[in-house]
């Protein structure tokens, strides 16, 4: 029987908008959470399933992401209760989030389950340290590790920093201009109530803060903390029913590589980063572009990582992200707020999610802020952007999610208001 | 032979298996710096691969490479995150172009050998020597002996080299 011609139903346009985040969930951000990985991560994920207006038994497909310091899908999902049709525990750390809510529409799509819980637990504070000392500092060097953890070149910091002195180098990016990333995340972060930081930061307070690797500060680097995240990602169709507006899923880039990611900066330029390539999948498949987007999540590991996604996914001109980043455009009241549940420089640090999740409540028009809360159990949001203020958007419509691994591997996505 | 040797008091291992890194680190033990040359398209590669990244060929062969080159990017590292190289803050790390196939096979390509900066004999160098390298300055590759089949290439600045007016180090104060 022939197929019908005008439905090729493998283009990613056919997918625009046929998925939708329905939940999201969160453990406090914290250091010295006092519980097991697996703890947090049975909470997250019934929050989420909770949020949705789910019962645990309707999820029934599972993913996480680890480096060896979490727990995994089949013990969240007995705690919960949960008999799974689809799961996996992959290794990966930033980008993974994008990633694996391409997957989970993927899985989906191809009918082999219904609805996928997603999942990160981490004590990044108390236990396996993100920043990379403790536990992570001196395992022996074996083979190709010889390459660079011979030569003190380890930690996310230190792995990155050729990259942010390089743009610094070609497009005269000063440290003031950078600073700004922290200056803005922490006022969004002080509108935050769940933030670990919300104090606001100046520039002077991040330029005299004690350097940790030129060119970066501590002010530059994102907080290590102990939390559980979670989403829950199902049809459009489904979601109809739930509780909350959904945030439908427009496109989806996945770990994008610069070339040679056994060591990219054998491929330069090295101030470019893997947005460069994601931009020509995310846009294409979301059918939008940057001036589209009303508000971003630009994964904050470092402020340059913020700087240098905006660019390379052109938000602004190549070399113009330090413009960019200090214009206020990114500021809460400026064209396109950036990170304004503080991100990992000020809320916590989760690998990606909790951008992801700000931005569901962004387009939900939700943000849990300190704003009052009306009748209908809904927030009045004020949008008065001052210190424990509003953090809402006014008219959220679009969101875009920039995810990181390193400057050779990123992931994206694109949602928009159900 | 596998190796397992000792470097600052951090283990140094390579498996029995690791051929191509084994390799690599013998002819540095030999003080001669060697890069595999891809057999079918002609071009040299870092670090060792099992095969080309270019035309994806298994066939290689190890070719003498003049230490020489120009530092391309660095982080001067201050807060140390392995205990072994706190003692030896602030230090220099430095990704290196080559002359040796620079630009190529594209304009933005080379290849890009990471090391400290370290005094000619090896060692990390002080902090005197951090504050005065940056994006262009000059330097030729040392050698820092582990042990027998293992030195570990590093930097060290090329004296009596034309090095640059100025060299591009992190602007403000201690720069």
């Amino acid at each position: 029987m022939p197929l019908p011609a005008d439905t090729d139903a493998t283009t990613p346009k056919y997918l625009r908008d046929k998925y939708a985040i329905v939940g999201v969930g969160e453990t406090p951000y914290t250091r010295g959470s006092g519980m097991t990985t697996r703890a947090m991560g049975t909470t997250a994920v019934r929050r989420a399933i909770l949020d949705a207006g789910l019962k645990p038994g309707d999820v029934d497909g599972m993913l996480s992401y680890q480096s060896g310091d979490s727990t995994f899908a089949p013990m969240i999902a007995g705690d919960l209760g949960i008999r799974l049709n689809f799961y996996m525990d992959v290794f990966g750390g930033g980008s993974s989030t994008e990633a694996l809510i391409g997957i989970a529409i993927g899985v989906i799509e191809a009918g082999m389950c219904k609805t996928v819980a997603i999942f990160r637990s981490m004590n990044g504070y108390s236990q396996v340290r993100i920043g990379g000392t403790g536990v992570r500092s001196s395992p022996p060097v074996v083979g190709d590790m010889l390459h660079s953890r011979a030569y003190g070149w380890q930690s996310a910091g230190q792995s990155f920093a050729p990259t942010f002195m390089r743009h610094m180098h070609d497009y005269g990016t000063t440290p003031e201009q950078v600073a700004m990333v922290k200056v803005v995340h922490s006022e969004h972060a002080s509108n935050n109530p769940k933030a670990l930081y919300k104090k606001r930061y100046t520039v002077e307070d991040v330029l005299s803060s004690r350097f940790i690797c030129k060119p970066l500060h501590l002010l530059d680097c994102c907080v290590e903390t102990d939390n559980a995240t979670a989403i829950v990602v199902t049809s459009a169709e489904r979601a109809r029913d739930l509780r909350h507006t959904p945030a439908l899923i427009r496109g989806v880039a996945g770990r994008v590589n610069k070339p040679r990611l056994d060591m990219h900066y054998q491929h330069g330029p090295i101030s470019t980063v893997a947005g460069h390539y994601a931009k020509d999948i995310l846009w294409p498949n979301a059918g939008v572009g940057p001036e589209d987007v009303d508000v971003t999540g630009a994964y904050d590991a470092f402020t340059f990582t913020t700087l240098l996604q905006l660019e390379d996914y052109g938000f602004c001109k190549k070399g113009e992200g330090g413009e960019y980043v200090s214009s206020g455009i990114t500021r809460l009241g400026g064209r396109r707020p950036s990170n304004t549940s503080g991100g990992h420089l000020c809320e916590g640090y989760t690998h990606g999610m909790n951008m992801v999740i700000e931005n569901v409540r962004q387009l939900r028009h939700d943000v849990d802020d300190s704003c009052p809360v009306g009748p209908d159990g809904k927030r009045v949001h004020t949008y008065d952007y001052r210190e424990g203020g509003c953090r809402q958007v006014r008219n959220a419509e679009v969101s875009a999610n920039l995810g990181w691994a390193m400057p050779g591997t990123g992931s994206a996505m694109v949602m928009r208001r159900g | 032979m596998a190796i397992t040797a000792e470097y600052l008091g951090m283990s140094l291992q390579i498996d029995d298996l690791d051929h191509e890194n084994l390799d690599y680190f013998r002819h540095c033990a030999d003080h001669a710096f060697h890069l595999q040359r891809c057999d079918d398209c002609a071009l040299l590669r870092y670090p060792p691969t099992t095969a080309c990244p270019w035309c994806a060929s298994p066939r290689a062969t190890w070719a003498p490479v003049e230490g020489k080159g120009a530092v391309h990017s660095y982080t001067e590292v201050h807060h140390a995150i392995q205990p072994q190289f706190k003692p030896f803050t602030p230090y220099l790390v430095l990704l290196v172009d080559l002359d040796t196939q620079n630009g190529a096979p594209s304009p933005h390509e080379a290849l890009r050998v990471v090391g400290n900066l370290v005094t000619p004999d090896g060692r990390l160098a002080p902090p005197e020597a951090v504050g005065r390298v940056g994006i262009g300055t000059r330097v030729r590759m040392v050698f820092a002996d582990v042990a027998a089949g293992i030195a570990l290439p590093q930097w060290t600045v090329e004296e009596g080299a034309a090095q640059p007016a100025r060299v591009w180090r992190y602007p403000g104060v201690g720069g």
